[in-house]
């Protein structure tokens, strides 16, 4: 799974490609932290747009990015979320913690 | 006539693998001419079964992982077994948020998620033997007489 990275000022945009399961997050997890870290992340949105499929591993993933970020005072959030994978963030309550925009312009705004 | 078929597959726990184990469901299930809601729902639950298998189950060692498939009329029964350590308490295993391995990032929600995405999961297991994990579902097919008259 390849992911795509874009920084703007603080922000980072993460695009998803692909499916998002425990075999790919290990490597995902390592890259995105890294980018992070290097380019002084504060805010990060996760694009769903090209996300074909994610399971409780990927919510791990997102979550744990979250806590992260929170302990730096940033802040989360999901773009282009399809019905599928709406289905499986409002049963893991995911959305209690992370906001979820229509697209990246829009979360762009609010961050 | 009620319609019944069969599949089994056996992989290694390698979690390159728990994709092949999801899709080789979802590829034997598509006789049944499922709603792609359908599909990623049992994709889901059979990821979360493979994954746990994986992660908890066999831990750093390389086991075996059996999935068989039962399909008796609408009804769709999928096995996932291991040959693995066994959960000692199955009961707290599935509450929800409760994660044996929270230093790996497990959000714990994983029994929680084959439930909402099956109609009913059981699971059998027995310390130092394995575990089993039966994922049910009912898929309403569309009738392939009524498509045709159509």
């Amino acid at each position: 799974m390849e992911s795509f990275y874009e920084v703007q000022g603080n922000k980072l945009i993460v695009t998803l490609n692909g499916e998002l399961d425990h075999h790919t997050a290990k490597s995902i997890r390592t890259e995105l932290d890294q980018v992070v870290l290097k380019k002084r992340i504060e805010n990060l949105i996760f694009d769903m747009s090209q996300l074909r499929f994610i399971d409780s591993s990927g919510i791990g993933l997102i979550l744990a990015r979250y806590k992260n970020i929170l302990n730096i005072g940033g802040k989360v959030a999901v773009v282009n979320v399809s019905s599928r994978v709406d289905k499986i963030f409002m049963m893991s309550g995911l959305y209690r913690v992370i906001t979820k925009y229509e697209n990246t312009s829009i979360a762009l705004k609010h961050m | 006539m009620e319609y019944n078929n069969y599949m089994k597959v056996e992989f290694e726990s390698k979690s390159h693998n728990e994709a092949f184990g999801r899709v080789v469901v979802a590829a034997f299930v598509a006789q049944l001419d499922p709603t792609i809601e359908e599909i990623t729902d049992i994709k889901t639950a059979v990821s979360e079964a493979v994954t746990n298998a994986i992660i908890h189950v066999y831990e750093n060692k390389i086991g075996l992982i059996t999935i068989v498939v039962v399909i008796k009329g609408k009804e769709i029964e999928i096995d996932v077994s291991d040959n693995g350590k066994g959960i000692e308490n199955v009961a707290k295993a599935m509450e929800p948020l409760y994660t044996s391995k929270p230093e790996l990032e497990r959000s714990g929600i994983g029994f929680t998620v084959m439930e909402t995405f099956m109609d009913v999961v059981k699971v059998y297991s027995k310390v130092g033997e394995g575990t089993r994990i039966r994922l049910s579902k009912r898929i309403e097919k569309f009738d392939s007489e009524v498509r045709e008259v159509k």
